[in-house]
């Protein structure tokens, strides 16, 4: 204990002697901190550094490459789906793993990739570092979030090896088809499927509550909530809509294992289930899709909205040039953010719920589709007149407009109730999806790790086996699922094990197929080289200088780096700015840091953020 | 130079992809051919959205690419740009949301002349009930579903003596006259979806739903399961005929009553109490 003690750092007793320290000049003063400074807890020993570590940006680590891991699953199974889909006379599959792997795909590559990356990995590494804190507000309760996790995960892969395998219901997992016979795992996959997210939900929300009061209350100071960058902002909104939107998920996910153990009825009504009565009655199966989708709506933001924060910052830092409209992009956040609550149930346009739903489900859809255009507004307007530098950050960014743009513009179709009538359950749907929300935050998700890899291990990666990765993934990606719409409108259903020879379906619909597979096979395997140089450059890769691409975020004004536990040294960084004054008329440099006092720039004409 | 023309040709090559690939609609078989134009209106709106964009990402590329020497323009906000920028989008999505809320109205309110069909789905197949000459369904309930009563009707509701049922995956239905589809289930979701009629609607245990169209043109069309239902989702197919006149009554009189059937399983049984007895 003593030990821990002699540890601590210096800097928490001398705040109050710094904030009135008479050498300053004026234009430089900086409001008092008003909490002392975290005292921080400090490994000593081998299991306490690099297992249960409770240092943030380890733990962001962690999260990540475990994100990652999972996610490889997931891509595999896709390879596995799209043979059987493209070749279905080889017999590779039975239809019972195909619809085990469809399931297992979807919910591994949006909760356990997507969620467990932008929030556990990018949160915990960033938001420490970009708010200028010396760690998470709670160190502990962050290392139990990240082992919640793991077990989560573990109890999701163990339902490949229980008799039955792993539940075949669709991601959605819509009673009543989940737990009665007639789908794979009705008793034994889906039971660990629901324990599996209940894990994740709980561990998600020690990490949440985290995210959210260190941002709240651990920021540097001079760092006000309108300086913040908008990764932080996204992150940040995105915690806070995941704090609401889980506990619909975890109830769902309770009622419904409660239904299938107990024989209770929340989600089941008086059903005969391959010939046989069963016991259940007067419950409703659409009660489970409102609680799925106020959930699972806000989760496409949820992945979204981290994704918009880290583009934002990553267009600016490479084109060089003031994020455009800041205050519109942080209301635009905020904004999507509320209004996700409020849409659900267009996934649930023919479910069967009241028809009159319909008019009001539309209409706030196709209004989140302003704030969101804004939002694409003011990433091309941060282009324009810019001086852009085509570094793999901004490739992907790039590749990220475009992705998201196209499926952005096909959620205007969905939303739109009547198009949506045509369309819905068909391939149009799984194409817009994995456009908007699969494709696109993925590559922003590339971009940021070329970006930030520097940060976390000192080295650059490297450039031309990023560069063929790029082209790879968003020309291969594009090459999948832009024809995959037309499938779509041909009216070929999702979730089709087999299409047959149906009459409406011509062979070219077939051929499509096959074109669409081998990109898959080809993306995929594109995806060896980012493992390869990720881990390769750790070692291998070019030494990077202290701040490579030149931004002004803290992250990159760490006195060492990689930054060291604690992050900051002896004394916390103090912010005089926003972090997007780059070009700066009159300034020497193309670009302010935050923490660089407005003494030293006399010259530049900045506007005051 | 590279990126720039990249982002160009993805674009040209995604409009000339819409224009001549050879994947489309198949032609409409219902009125629900204004379905149609809503998404065709919303590819003009969202597809000259999608074509300006990518270009002035293009030419941003290619005209702003980096030089050491140059320095970006500092121009953190322009109020006006973006509120002008915010109207337009709301009107372009005010022009797209009126039309489809308009045609949302018209699907959900079935007008007063639409017979109705009672659509019954299973694991994993498709059978009809249609209401017979007093134009009224029996009530239903699945705890009398036996091999004599494969529809669940109660048997006291004189309803359902002549309701005609179809124990087949062929349904014929007539053209140009408006039929009201109650989507019934007795297992798990299902959804009735014949592609070139256009309409849609989740089939819920414990619940009826329905819509409705009017076939405009004789032929024989394929039924898919829509939403998904279990190992068998993929295979649940059925047919759908739209006649006319003439040839729906031949199929219609070829069908039984509920009454006949009762009338006849009885009339087994007895046979084989008979046997049994001899």
């Amino acid at each position: 204990m003593s030990d821990e003690q002699d540890h601590k750092l210096e800097a928490k007793s001398d705040y109050v002697a710094d904030a009135s320290s008479v050498s300053t000049p004026d234009i430089d003063s900086v409001p008092d901190a008003e909490l002392p400074d975290q005292e921080l807890y400090h490994s000593h020993s081998w299991w306490t550094t690099y297992v249960f570590s409770q240092d943030a940006k380890y733990i962001g680590i962690q999260y990540a490459l475990t994100a990652i891991g999972t996610g490889l699953l997931g891509l595999v199974l896709s390879w596995l789906m799209r043979i059987q889909l493209a070749f279905p006379g080889l017999g590779w599959l039975e239809p019972s793993s195909y619809y085990q792997f469809v399931t297992m795909h979807g919910m591994i590559m949006v909760v356990y990739l997507l969620t467990a990356l932008f929030l556990g990995g990018f949160g915990n590494l960033l938001i420490p570092l970009m708010c200028g804190a010396r760690d998470m507000a709670f160190p502990y309760v962050n290392m139990l979030s990240y082992w919640a996790f793991v077990v989560a995960v573990l109890v999701l892969l163990a339902s490949f090896f229980v008799p039955g395998g792993p539940t075949g219901a669709g991601w959605t997992l819509y009673p009543p088809q989940a737990i009665t016979a007639g789908t794979p795992g009705y008793n034994g996959g889906i039971i660990l499927m629901l324990i599996s997210l209940i894990l994740f939900v709980a561990g998600f929300t020690m990490g949440g509550l985290n995210y959210i009061i260190t941002v709240l209350q651990l920021r540097a100071r001079g760092m006000t909530l309108m300086r913040m960058p908008l990764t932080i902002w996204g992150i940040f909104t995105a915690t806070v809509l995941a704090m609401f939107a889980f506990p619909a998920l975890l109830v769902g996910c309770l009622m419904m294992t409660l239904d299938s153990l107990l024989g209770t009825s929340f989600f089941m009504p008086a059903m005969v289930s391959l010939g046989e009565t069963l016991t259940h009655e007067g419950g409703s199966p659409i009660l489970f899709q409102h609680l799925f989708w106020f959930f699972g709506h806000p989760e496409v933001y949820i992945v979204a909205l981290p994704a918009f924060g880290i583009v934002s910052d990553l267009l600016s830092v490479h084109s060089r040039k003031t994020i455009f409209g800041y205050r519109m992009m942080v209301w635009a956040i905020v904004g999507i953010g509320a209004l996700s609550f409020f849409v659900w149930a267009h996934h649930m346009y023919v479910s069967g719920m009241n028809p009159w739903f319909g008019f009001f489900f539309a209409t706030t859809t196709l209004i989140i589709a302003v704030p969101t255009a804004i939002k694409v507004y003011n990433w091309i307007l941060t282009l324009w007149r810019g001086n852009i530098q085509l570094s793999l950050p901004m490739l992907f960014s790039l590749g990220f407009i475009v992705t998201f743009l196209n499926g952005g513009l096909t959620g205007l179709f969905l939303g739109n109730v009547t198009v949506d009538v045509p369309l819905s359950d068909t391939y149009f749907v799984v194409a817009h999806f994995h456009m908007v929300m699969g494709i696109a935050p993925i590559l922003v998700i590339f971009g940021a790790i070329y970006h930030w890899y520097p940060l976390i291990t000192g080295r650059m990666m490297d450039e031309t086996l990023g560069k063929i990765h790029f082209w790879i993934t968003f020309l291969g990606s594009y090459a999948i699922y832009f024809p995959m719409h037309y499938q779509g409108f041909v009216g070929v259903p999702r979730r089709y094990f087999e299409i047959y020879d149906s009459p409406y379906i011509d062979t070219s619909t077939l051929l499509l197929n096959k074109f669409i597979t081998i990109a898959v096979l080809i993306v995929g395997a594109a995806q060896l080289l980012f493992l390869y140089n990720l881990f390769a450059s750790a070692r291998l890769g070019k030494k990077s200088e202290k701040n490579p691409w030149k931004a002004n975020s803290l992250e990159w004004q760490t006195p060492q780096m990689p930054p060291e536990h604690g992050n900051w040294g002896k004394e916390l960084p103090k912010v005089y700015r926003w972090p997007y004054d780059f070009s700066v008329p009159g300034a020497k440099e193309d670009y302010i840091p935050q923490n660089q006092p407005p003494s030293e720039i006399i010259g530049a004409k900045v506007e005051k953020t | 130079m590279i990126v720039a023309l990249s982002i160009f040709l993805i674009t040209i090559g995604s409009i000339a992809f819409h224009f001549w690939s050879p994947w489309w609609w198949t032609e409409v078989a219902s009125n629900w051919g204004n379905m149609d134009d809503t998404i065709l209106l919303t590819f003009w709106i969202t597809g000259a959205v999608f074509v300006a964009i990518c270009f002035f990402v293009a030419y941003c590329v290619w005209k702003f690419s980096y030089k050491k020497e140059r320095r970006a323009e500092y121009k953190p906000e322009d109020k006006k740009l973006e509120s002008r920028l915010t109207w337009a989008t709301a009107i372009g999505v005010a022009a797209l949301l009126a039309p489809g809320l308009v045609v949302w109205n018209q699907y959900v309110t079935v007008p007063e002349n639409a017979y109705k069909v009672e659509v019954f789905a299973y694991q994993w197949g498709w059978k009809y009930r249609l209401p017979g000459e007093d134009g009224k369904l029996g009530k239903t309930d699945i705890k009398y579903i036996n091999d004599d009563n494969p529809f669940g009707l109660i048997i006291e509701d004189p309803n359902g003596k002549d309701d005609l049922l179809v124990d087949a995956d062929e349904l014929h239905v007539l053209k140009d006259r408006p039929v009201k589809f109650e989507l019934r289930t007795i297992d798990v979701l299902h959804n009735f979806y014949v592609p070139q009629f256009r309409g849609k609607m989740d089939m819920v245990p414990g619940i009826i739903t329905y819509y409705w169209l009017t076939p405009t043109r004789v032929g024989d069309f394929e039924v898919l399961c829509a939403e998904y239902c279990g190992t068998g989702h993929y295979a649940m197919r059925g047919r759908v005929i739209v006649d006319e006149e003439k040839d729906y009554k031949k199929w219609e009189a070829k069908q039984v009553t509920f009454e006949k059937m009762l009338a006849k399983s009885k009339e087994n049984d007895n046979l084989q109490l008979v046997k049994k007895e001899k």
